[in-house]
Order: C-alpha cells, then sequence, then structure tokens
C-alpha cells in the first residue's frame, strides 16, 4: 500500500502525539543534578555593576555572582564550578520555573506575586535596595515632588514602573513613565535629555552614575526612597533541600561577618574556643550534613568569597567605585537589617 | 466511474475530518497538559489575571487610561497603540514608496539616481537599527523640554515630541487647545512623542523601500508596446499612465504590497525598542508583573494573528475586485 500525503501527515501528527505523551522530564533532586554535572548553573543580569557585571579580565564579579560562587563552593568544593547565565529583567524567571538554571541570583525584589505565584522562592535577602529617582542637576530639581507632570524614563520588566506609579498616585501626582525594553537604550535616552528623571533601584542608580556619564557631579540622586526592594537569590518550587542549602548559605557569610570569621583568618579559626565558630566551620559538630552537605561547606564558601561584610565591601562598597555606604545592610548588632537565624 | 469518483470524495472528506478531530484534540490534550505542569511547579495560570487592575501607568494613549484601570484595558490601550503606528505608517509607506517606484522609472538621471541609493540603503540596513537611529536622531539633536522651539505658533518641537495644537471637543466647536509652556514640559494640545515619530519614521521609511520596488516591477510588467500604442493613439503621458499602465500594473502590485503591509504590521513589535507603549510593550511589563508569560504571549499572538489575517482578507477583497475590473474591461 502506497502511502497518500495524507496519511503520512496523520502518521507525523501521532508521532508528535506520541512525543509529547512522553512525560515531561523532571530535573530531579537539583542537589544530585548539580553534583552530577560538576557545576552550578547561576543566572546573572546582563551586566549590572556591583552585582553582576564582567570586569575587564572577563570575569563574572558582583554581590550576586559571589553569592553563586559560595554555593559551588559550599556544595561541590570548588568556586569556579559555576556556569553563568546572563539573563534579561523580563526572561529571568521562565529559565528557574523550565530548571535550564539552578539559581536565580539578579538583583530581584522579593514580592508576593513573585514568591506565591510564580514557581519559585526566595531564599534569603542578600542586599536591602530602595528605588529612588536620578536627575541632571541643571534640571534644579531637589526633590520627588517636583517631578509633578515629568516624563521618567524606566526599563521594563521590572517592579520599577509599579513603584512609581504607586508613588505618584499616593501623591495625588501623575508621571509620564517612558518605557524600554533594554537597559542600554533607557539610558541612552534619559542622558540624552529625553526624559526629566529616571527611576530603579538606588543601588544601581549609584553604579549607573559611575559608571555611564563622563562627569558624575553633573547628575544627582534625590534624597527620597519610594519603595521597599529586598533582593536576594530565588530557587525553584518543590526542591525543598536545595532551597535550604541556598538559603543557608547566605547565612553562613552573614553569620560569619557577625562571629569576625573572614577570608583569611576561617582557617585558624577553625580551631576557635568559641563553639558557635566551630560550629560555623565545621571544627566540631557537623551541621552540613543536615542539609545534605559535608561539614566544611560553610568553611569552603567562606574561604572562597569572605564574609559577608567582605563581600559587600569588594562590590558595593568602601574597596569598590560605588562607594554605596552599609545603611540598611549592615549587621544587625550595628543597627543593620542582616540578620541570620542561629547555625545551630 | 461517477460513482467512483463521489466515493473516492467521500473516503478525502474522511481522512481529512479525521486529521482535523486529531489536531483538535492534541491541541486539547497539550493546552491541558500545559496547565497541569504549571499548576504542579505552582505558577499560576489561567486568564482571570486580565480583570484585576493594572497598577502601572502608560505613557501615551489615545483613552483616558489610569493605573486604577483592568490589565484587560492596558492591553487595549496597547493594541490602540499599535494601531494608531501601524496605519499611518501603511499610508505614509504606501505614499512614499509610490513616489520613490516612480522616480526610479523617471528619465531624470538624478531622480533615479536617488530613487535607487534610498532603496537600496534602507532595505540594507535592519529595521532594529533604523528604528534606534531615528530615535537617537530626534532625542539627541532636538533641544531639551524647557527650550522647545516654536517653529509655527502652537507647534513646539523638542526632546519631548511634537504638540501641537488639537480641535478640543470639551470645548465650544471650532475652538483650539493651544499647547504653552507649563513648568517641566508643554501643556495643553495634543503631542506625539519622539518614540512615536521614530517608530513611525522608522517603519513608513523602511516599507517604502520595498513598496517602491514592487510599484516600479509592477509598471515595467506592462509591456513597452502599450504604451507606444497609447502614445500612438494620442494619449499624454499622463493618461497613458493612468488609463493603459496602472490598471494592468495594479494587478501585479497588489497582492505583494499586501504582504509588505502585513510586515509593517507585524514589525510595529519593534516599538518596544524605542520605548514606544504598543502592545508588546504593555504585554511585557503584565508579563513581568503578573508572572503570567504563557496568557501574555498568546494574547499576543492572537492579536497579530488576528490583524494579520484582517489585512489579508481586506486586500484579498481588493485584488478580487481589481481583477473582476479587469476582465469585465
Amino acid at each position: 500500500m502506497k502511502l497518500s500525503p495524507l496519511r503520512c501527515a496523520l502518521l507525523v501528527l501521532a508521532g508528535a502525539a506520541a512525543g509529547f505523551a512522553a512525560p515531561a522530564a523532571h530535573a530531579g533532586k537539583t542537589l544530585d543534578a548539580v553534583r552530577q554535572h560538576g557545576r552550578v548553573v547561576c543566572g546573572v543580569s546582563t551586566g549590572l555593576p556591583g552585582f553582576s557585571a564582567v570586569d575587564s579580565k572577563g570575569n563574572w564579579v558582583g554581590l550576586d555572582t559571589d553569592v553563586c560562587r559560595a554555593l559551588a563552593a559550599a556544595v561541590l568544593g570548588d568556586a569556579g564550578k559555576v556556569k553563568w547565565t546572563p539573563l534579561n529583567s523580563q526572561q529571568r524567571f521562565t529559565p528557574l520555573q523550565a530548571g535550564e538554571i539552578d539559581v536565580l541570583s539578579r538583583n530581584t525584589t522579593w514580592t508576593l506575586t513573585r514568591d506565591a505565584s510564580m514557581g519559585l522562592h526566595f531564599a534569603a535577602v542578600t542586599y536591602y535596595d530602595g528605588q529612588g529617582f536620578m536627575v541632571a542637576k541643571k534640571s534644579k530639581v531637589t526633590n520627588v515632588k517636583q517631578l509633578k507632570g515629568a516624563e521618567i524614563c524606566v526599563q521594563s520588566g521590572t517592579t520599577t514602573e509599579k513603584n512609581l506609579t504607586d508613588y505618584f498616585r499616593a501623591q495625588g501626582m501623575k508621571a509620564k513613565p517612558v518605557v524600554f525594553e533594554s537597559y542600554e537604550a533607557s539610558l541612552k535616552a534619559f542622558f540624552s535629555g529625553r526624559c526629566q528623571a529616571y527611576t530603579t533601584d538606588v543601588s544601581s542608580l549609584a553604579a549607573i552614575r559611575d559608571k555611564e556619564v563622563k562627569n558624575p557631579d553633573d547628575y544627582a540622586i534625590l534624597p527620597e526612597l519610594i519603595s521597599k526592594e529586598p533582593l536576594g537569590p530565588a530557587v525553584r518550587r518543590g526542591d525543598d533541600e536545595w532551597f535550604a542549602i541556598v538559603k543557608w548559605v547566605v547565612y553562613a557569610l552573614i553569620e560569619a561577618e557577625e562571629l569576625g570569621v573572614t577570608q583569611a583568618n576561617a582557617e585558624s579559626l577553625k580551631r576557635s574556643a568559641n563553639p558557635a565558630v566551630q560550629r560555623l566551620l565545621g571544627g566540631a559538630e557537623d551541621m552540613g550534613r543536615l542539609l545534605g552537605l559535608d561539614k566544611e561547606w560553610a568553611y569552603r564558601a567562606i574561604r572562597a568569597v569572605g564574609n559577608y561584610g567582605e563581600i559587600f565591601d569588594r562590590n558595593l562598597g568602601a574597596n569598590s567605585p560605588l562607594k554605596l555606604p552599609r545603611g540598611s545592610n549592615q549587621l544587625w548588632t550595628k543597627g543593620g537589617l542582616m540578620y541570620a537565624p542561629p547555625i545551630r | 466511474m461517477r460513482r467512483r469518483f463521489a466515493e473516492a470524495g467521500r473516503r478525502a472528506f474522511l481522512w481529512q475530518a479525521l486529521a482535523v478531530g486529531l489536531l483538535l484534540l492534541g491541541g486539547w490534550w497539550v493546552a491541558g497538559r500545559v496547565e497541569g505542569e504549571l499548576a504542579a511547579r505552582g505558577i499560576r495560570s489561567g486568564f482571570g489575571f486580565l480583570l484585576q487592575p493594572a497598577g502601572f501607568e502608560i505613557g501615551e494613549s489615545l483613552f483616558d487610561f489610569h493605573a486604577g484601570l483592568a490589565y484587560w484595558q492596558a492591553f487595549l490601550v496597547g493594541f490602540a497603540n499599535t494601531l494608531r503606528v501601524a496605519l499611518p505608517g501603511l499610508l505614509l509607506a504606501t505614499v512614499l514608496g509610490a513616489l520613490i517606484g516612480f522616480a526610479r522609472l523617471s528619465p531624470n538621471f538624478l531622480l533615479r539616481a536617488l530613487g535607487t541609493a534610498y532603496v537600496e540603503v534602507f532595505r540594507n540596513v535592519p529595521l532594529l537599527l533604523q528604528l534606534l537611529t531615528w530615535y537617537f536622531l530626534l532625542t539627541e539633536k532636538l533641544p531639551p523640554v524647557a527650550d522647545a522651539v516654536e517653529f509655527l505658533p502652537g507647534f513646539f518641537l523638542s526632546k519631548s515630541g511634537l504638540a501641537f495644537p488639537l480641535p478640543a471637543f470639551a470645548v465650544a466647536a471650532g475652538e483650539l487647545a493651544w499647547p504653552q509652556r507649563g513648568l517641566l514640559n508643554i501643556e495643553g494640545g495634543a503631542t506625539v512623542t519622539p518614540e512615536y515619530l521614530a517608530v513611525l519614521l522608522g517603519l513608513a521609511a523602511y516599507s517604502a523601500a520595498y513598496l517602491a520596488e514592487i510599484v516600479r516591477a509592477g509598471i515595467l510588467s506592462v509591456s513597452r508596446g502599450q504604451v507606444e500604442a497609447a502614445a500612438a493613439l494620442g494619449l499624454t503621458a499622463r493618461q497613458r499612465m493612468r488609463w493603459v499602465v496602472l490598471p494592468q500594473a495594479l494587478r501585479l502590485i497588489v497582492p505583494p504590497a499586501g504582504n509588505q503591509y502585513l510586515n509593517l504590521t507585524k514589525n510595529s513589535s519593534l516599538a518596544v525598542v524605542v520605548g514606544y507603549p504598543d502592545l508588546v510593550s504593555v504585554a511585557n511589563t503584565t508579563l513581568n508583573q503578573t508572572g503570567q508569560a504563557v496568557e501574555c504571549i498568546a494574547i499576543l499572538i492572537a492579536v497579530y494573528l488576528a490583524l494579520s489575517l484582517a489585512t489579508a482578507a481586506l486586500l484579498a477583497l481588493y485584488n478580487a475586485r481589481l481583477l473582476r475590473r479587469g476582465s469585465a474591461a
């Protein structure tokens, strides 16, 4: 019997249906997959200085990338075993939902909608940010109230647009957002004078002002913060073990700062008299076993990237070009919000 | 013999019905699976979100939109913005394309060369780059809004766009709402933003290059003998074009021109790169706020498909009329 074209088409269709019928392969346990492939796949930004950006030598650097390095060091014993996946703000959640990345560490704001309805969990807060405005100094604008009716450049795919609207509505003012798909285009438009103000998280504003303009003094960041932006790494839902690992790696870095453990002294502190330090570094008790890791998990993370304070200073604070103050990101013992549950 | 044909026909129909049925079944099943998968991963799905308040502003809108309105209304604003740039774009591209097409056939060397240069430049540079170029030309070269140029009374041009007087419906008939200098920007009247101008100019200029070639090909397809015959009858150049060349050329021009119109409408989705709040831009924002990627993309696909099919249907209608008129003559 010769096959008519129609029957061929039917066969193809049936084949395709059979293909779909095969159950979609789940990644299984993320930890197993990470160990099997020997790498942590980390979703980062396409380039935001201080958080995740490529330096002049082609390495990814920043606070968000250090979280991934610490994770790789804790899980795989080698901070270099990270595969970087740059994602723009609209793409970022889909690869995590689909299992293409293991962790999204990409200046992403923790909100209820994202946590509850997008198939992901935020593990911890690594940076307390807030949204602000940048204006050209020659516009003589010194506070947000003066931006009534102004055109404001903003990048799409962020919580920024909604905050902007909420704030202006609450103040009974109207703003005209000019929304760009790409970060670069939104900046270019602002610096060419298309908008009277640019808005995003203040940490980013500082990075932008430092990096994108010839004379940073021509631009001012307005004093008002109009939103809370807790940024932190997110993981896929449905894998509680991995969720716990990411969460506690971040907490270990914060705990290390509180206990005075640094990249340099971690080795000698292994034999510290302080039991909390010993537990953290795996000198006595094996806390890592509870997470499915070994007892030196936190020690390796700290050796790789330093404690939270060191990470902050290197990427955003005093030792970085951005020179951002610690502010809310100071330890709770020093009046900030950084607080890790006890490692015990 | 006839019976065998009838039977074959019935059998073919059966097969086709079966194929369509299977396809529908498959689609239904895939949709069900996607929904199940999303639910299993804790990702919200469904179109219920469309009724919730959008919570974001849209920079320019034909209707009075504010953040308290629902997502579906935001989509409507985006759709209207897409049409607002696509329809004038079609018109502008057609006029420009026809002019350049004629120029390329002109006996005047300079006109011909300019036409060729235009076509080659605009056809061979990616549209994305052209849009960005137009946009940055407009925003870099124009003065800031505080020093807007009033090149005609009531017409202000600046980085914030073109403000012009508009017949105000609210005011007594015949009166104009005049733009005036405000504190930070121009107030009153109507404004088109540089984003709108960039998309409009970019789309029109790009499509015009293709349309020019289609017009030229259509006109060249009419055999020289006919033009000469018409000339021998004493018809002037204009009459030859109007009564002999164009009626035949149009039959060849309309179908490929239709393709270009479809392209222009679809290309308007690139507007998002220069910050014009078209349908794609609104969908992007919605997608990010709600996280409902599948639904937002489905809406985009449905809308562009419907737009393209509608355009194609209109053009098919026009083409049929053209052919009928042609055969009747």
